[in-house]
């Protein structure tokens, strides 16, 4: 195959892929850098990488991972003694931020640098360049047609129909150069456009998933109605942290949750599932609670204050226990968040009571509670088989199932302390002839106890678990994402192709018209394009002419174009 | 307490179901006719009419001089001027128009042209009353799909909202989007006909997989489904659930058709056996191999903005736009795997077989995505209802 042929064939401005061999590659550090460099930069290797990114990112939907859930993975470790610390070493527990899944990213990243880069370069310099030449043999091309015409018997008719092709194809949007007898003419730049648009906007959304991670962070708030938040870490039971987004980082907000509300199935298959859940609020930005504005958070609905957004995570009942001791003094008043259990909120609470108590012996002690809460019971004729439970989520029937501990409540020893679990690791129940003390009641109720305070149920309030987000970067990751897609469809969709028309003047003054396509193979419009052309050429060089049994590249066109490359 | 909003119209509900069942008989017995034109269609027939078909492409050289030389001669006798294509996929166009002056004919010859590929005559083989089934079989298809339709449309009447907040639903809807797809492109006289056993087998099996695995009464949804991205988000996944099926089927029969045409190349096939009967009515490998790609990559930028539009929905919803949920990591990874394919087709060395491969991984990985991780994996995709 001719080299101008090659170059006409040239569509894309793909580097060369040069198969491993190097052959220019001199010896020393430098060439090796620079092999490892072509190595990296090859389409092939950036299909491998990809290949294996998405390989690498099964196994972290497959095991626990330790940010989307700490407690499965802690599940996971007690039940697999031998597998857990295999897995702890490879980093399954935090698949995304283990130095393998970054290095299998980093290396196809850069690789996709050292892609554009060159590609970059190369499409602007096609860009100012002529559509290059055409080839000596159009006939060689894959698309091709060729036709003789007398013309209208003056001179120049070959220059009249190059002309008139220029106007032709420059009126279909085609980018023409004249060299000598034919002409060039090139459309369909906006697939490379597209494709450069689709691969750099890929490194935005890197650029912008980094600065997410880097700068921004979240924290976790349980808050019960009427009380309030302030955006300092103080506040949060739970604060995620990045490199850059620290403690200082939090400016002064607040809101307080005015009232929590809820709606449920009542009837059908899914009574009991949930479909609305309603936060209303009042927040202020500053740190000025005076100046609050009414709001509502939702599920889907978050709460942008200053720079942070407030999701509705989730939410449950907070029981609200009276305790007095031996005396009659008030020592504990409030609600407790208890934690849900199931879908109908069955839930278990820990009151802890962890100052003022005195005995009618005259000692202190600590009270610990342990409960379970019901919304709306089920009935006790059930108890037998499961136990005390729910039945449905809302407020028809709640009831508390209590069992009383005194004794030490193990805030000092240091280990942190669920707030909805009890240590009874120092503590006794108290017992009623041998029997552990029970009761079951319903709000308004409460019961003595047997050291001489007495505890009551005064009522429910709910609780709201709020996230607070702060993600930067995330309307940079939303642009590239959509300029990624228009530039995927430009990619996929445009299709970029040439085509030569070459006219020459034979001795008898009949004119040559040749006409070749050339588009990449997934197109096969290419072959109707020529022939619009040639059908509209006809009005200048009219097809009139049987081919000359001589002519080389006329009359066996089926020869020629069944002559394989 | 507050009771639901809106509540669930059963009536509408019923009919949802009532059609479901009637979709999926349908699809039944069209899949019974197709697999009848298939079984009836012409046998020792097709042998001769495609060896004829073939011998015809083969003689292009001289035929088409004889050809050229007849139709050049009529075109001088009326002043128009014709234009012959031969496209790749075998087929001719002739463009004509009159012109002023006295006029020839012109040739665009495609190279490669000697061996243009022949795609086979269709499932009824030219015979007349297994084409009838095939024509049964159409009018039952679409019959189905519309009724399909209608199930999905009363599901959303008698729920008050995008009728694909379940798995059930999901399923149901991606049936109805490929048997329309189907429906759609033999309308506009694509020759897809090939395609009607498999999209019948893949809706009713769907659909039955639906009302016996899936099944979920019409209900309201949970709140972390109540969104408009609902509508874009799901019904993104579900087109492309559908077209994607089709893709894959079409790479799945290019396969075959392909080990067919090499194996007969190498005169290994026993001519005039059963499956040489079947696969000389299928498409050529070629067109079966572009169907499969033009699918694919007409997906492929769909299921982007699908991703993204969760990634957006993600971030109104979690607290971030992307945490690799299972769902979002299994995505992700149906996305390369279909962009791996689109770069193998771009690249040298990977087309044919080899593509097609990628295209049953990239599948596997979507249906995984869909139900294997629905199913299997506890997510914050609380998507499954069952
Ligand atoms: C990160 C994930 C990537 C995705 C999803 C992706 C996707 C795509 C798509 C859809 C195309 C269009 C295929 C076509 O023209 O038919 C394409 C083309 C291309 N990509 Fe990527 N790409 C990725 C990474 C890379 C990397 C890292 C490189 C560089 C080593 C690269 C190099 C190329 C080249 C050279 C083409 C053009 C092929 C041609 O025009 O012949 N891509 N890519």
């Amino acid at each position: 195959m001719t080299t101008d042929l090659d170059a006409a064939e040239q569509l894309s401005s793909a580097p060369k892929e040069d198969n491993g061999g190097g052959g220019d590659v001199g010896i020393g550090l430098l060439g090796w850098l620079r092999w490892m460099w072509r190595q990296l930069t090859s389409m092939r290797t950036a299909l491998i990488l990809l290949f294996l990114l998405s390989l690498a990112a099964i196994p972290g939907s497959l095991v626990p991972q330790t940010a989307a859930s700490p407690t499965k993975v802690a599940d996971f470790v007690a039940k697999h003694s031998t597998l857990a610390p295999i897995y702890q070493k490879l980093g399954l527990f935090h698949v995304y931020s283990s130095f393998w899944f970054s290095a299998i990213y980093l290396l196809l990243f850069i690789s996709l640098a050292g892609c554009i880069v060159p590609r970059t370069w190369q499409f602007v310099g096609v860009l100012r360049a002529q559509p290059p030449a055409a080839p000596k043999h159009l006939v060689r091309l894959p698309v091709y047609a060729t036709w003789r015409s007398a013309g209208t018997g003056t001179s120049a008719d070959a220059e009249r129909t190059l002309t008139a092709a220029e106007s032709l194809l420059r009126r279909r949007r085609f980018r023409v150069a004249r060299s000598g007898d034919a002409i060039t003419s090139e459309k369909g730049y906006l697939r490379e456009v597209g494709n450069l648009l689709f691969h750099i906007s890929l490194f935005g959304m890197l650029i912008a998933f980094a600065v997410g991670k880097l700068f921004g962070g979240m924290g976790t708030v349980l808050v019960i109605e009427g009380k309030a938040f302030s955006n300092n870490v103080a506040m949060y039971d739970d604060f995620m942290p990045s490199t850059f987004y620290t403690a200082d980082s939090l400016v002064p907000f607040g809101f307080k949750l005015d009232k929590f509300e809820a709606t449920y199935q009542a009837s059908g298959t899914q009574v009991g599932t949930a479909r609305t859940f309603q936060a209303n609020v009042s927040y202020w930005t500053g740190s000025d609670p005076s100046k609050a504005v009414k709001a509502s958070i939702q599920v889907n609905h978050p709460l942008a204050i200053d720079g942070s957004n407030v999701y509705l995570t989730a939410h449950g009942y907070a029981p609200v226990f009276q305790v007095t001791d031996a005396k009659g003094d008030v020592v504990f008043d409030g609600p407790t968040p208890c934690l849900p259990q199931d879908g109908n909120i069955t839930s278990t609470c820990a009151i802890k009571v962890n100052d003022g108590y005195v005995d009618n012996k005259g000692n202190a002690t600590q009270l610990g509670i342990s409960g379970l809460f019901t919304p709306t019971a089920a009935p006790a004729s059930e108890f037998k088989t499961t136990g005390p439970h729910s039945v449905f989520p809302d407020l028809l029937d709640p009831h508390m199932y209590l069992t009383v501990y005194h004794g030490d409540l193990g805030n000092n020893s240091g280990a942190p302390q669920s707030i909805y679990e009890l240590d009874t690791k120092h503590m006794t129940q108290y017992t009623v002839d041998g029997q552990p003390l029970k009761f079951d009641r319903q709000p308004g109720q409460g019961f003595k106890l047997p050291s001489g305070g007495t505890v009551t149920f005064t009522g429910v309030e709910q609780w709201a678990n709020f996230t607070v987000a702060h993600n930067p970067g995330t309307g940079w990751a939303l642009i590239s994402a959509v300029m990624a897609v228009v530039g995927l469809i430009g990619s996929l969709f445009v299709q970029r192709r040439r085509i030569w028309v070459r006219a020459v003047e034979g001795p008898d003054g009949a004119t040559t018209v040749e006409i070749a396509g050339l588009a990449r193979s997934e197109s096969a419009r290419i072959a109707e394009e020529l022939a619009d052309l040639a059908l509209a050429l006809q009005d200048t060089a009219p097809a009139d002419l049987p081919d000359e049994p001589e002519d080389p590249a006329a009359g066996n066109t089926a020869t020629t174009a069944a002559e394989k490359e | 307490m507050i009771l639901a909003q809106a509540a669930i119209d059963t009536k509408f509900a019923n009919i949802s179901n009532i059609l479901v069942y009637s979709a999926m008989a349908v699809f039944l017995l069209a899949f019974l006719a197709y697999t009848f034109e298939w079984t009836f269609g012409g046998r020792s027939r097709v042998a001769r009419q495609s060896a004829a078909l073939a011998a015809k492409a083969g003689a292009s050289l001289g035929q088409a001089v004889a050809d050229a030389e007849a139709e050049g001669a009529a075109a001088r006798t009326a002043p128009t001027v014709a234009v012959k294509v031969t496209g790749a996929g075998g087929g001719t166009t002739t463009l004509t128009r009159t012109v002023a002056a006295k006029a020839g004919k012109v040739d665009v010859v495609t190279r490669g042209d000697a061996a243009p590929p022949v795609d086979g005559v269709g499932a009824s083989g030219g015979d007349e009353g297994a084409d009838r089934f095939g024509r049964i079989a159409v009018s039952l298809t679409t019959l189905a799909a519309l009724l399909d339709l209608c199930a999905v449309v009363t599901r959303g009447i008698s729920a008050h909202r995008p009728p694909w907040g379940n798995l059930y639903e999901f399923t149901v809807a991606v049936t109805m989007v490929a048997s329309l797809l189907f429906v759609v492109l033999l309308a506009a006289g694509k020759n897809v006909r090939w395609m009607g056993l498999p999209v019948t087998f893949g809706s009713v099996l769907g659909l039955g997989l639906a009302v016996s695995v899936f099944y979920v009464d019409s209900e309201q949804l949970v709140p972390a489904l109540h969104s408009y991205w609902l509508w874009i988000h799901v019904s993104g996944a579900m087109v492309c659930g559908g077209a994607l099926y089709a893709g894959a089927v079409a790479a799945m029969l290019f396969v075959a058709k392909d080990v067919y045409e090499s194996r007969k190349a190498k005169d290994l096939v026993k001519r005039g056996g059963w499956w040489s009967d079947v696969f000389e009515r299928l498409p050529a490998a070629a067109t079966l191999d572009k169907w499969s790609y033009r699918i694919n990559a007409f997906v492929f930028p769909l299921w982007t903005f699908t991703i993204i539009a969760g990634a957006i929905w993600a971030e109104a919803a979690w607290g971030h736009y992307w945490e690799w949920d299972p769902t979002e990591t299994w995505a992700f990874i149906t996305w390369v795997a279909y962009a791996c394919y689109l770069h193998a087709r771009a690249t040298a060395g990977w087309k044919g077989r080899k593509a097609a491969i990628l295209v049953f991984i990239a599948f596997a990985c979507y249906l995984f995505n869909a139900y294997g991780v629905s199913i299997f994996i506890n997510g914050k995709h609380s998507y499954a209802g069952i």
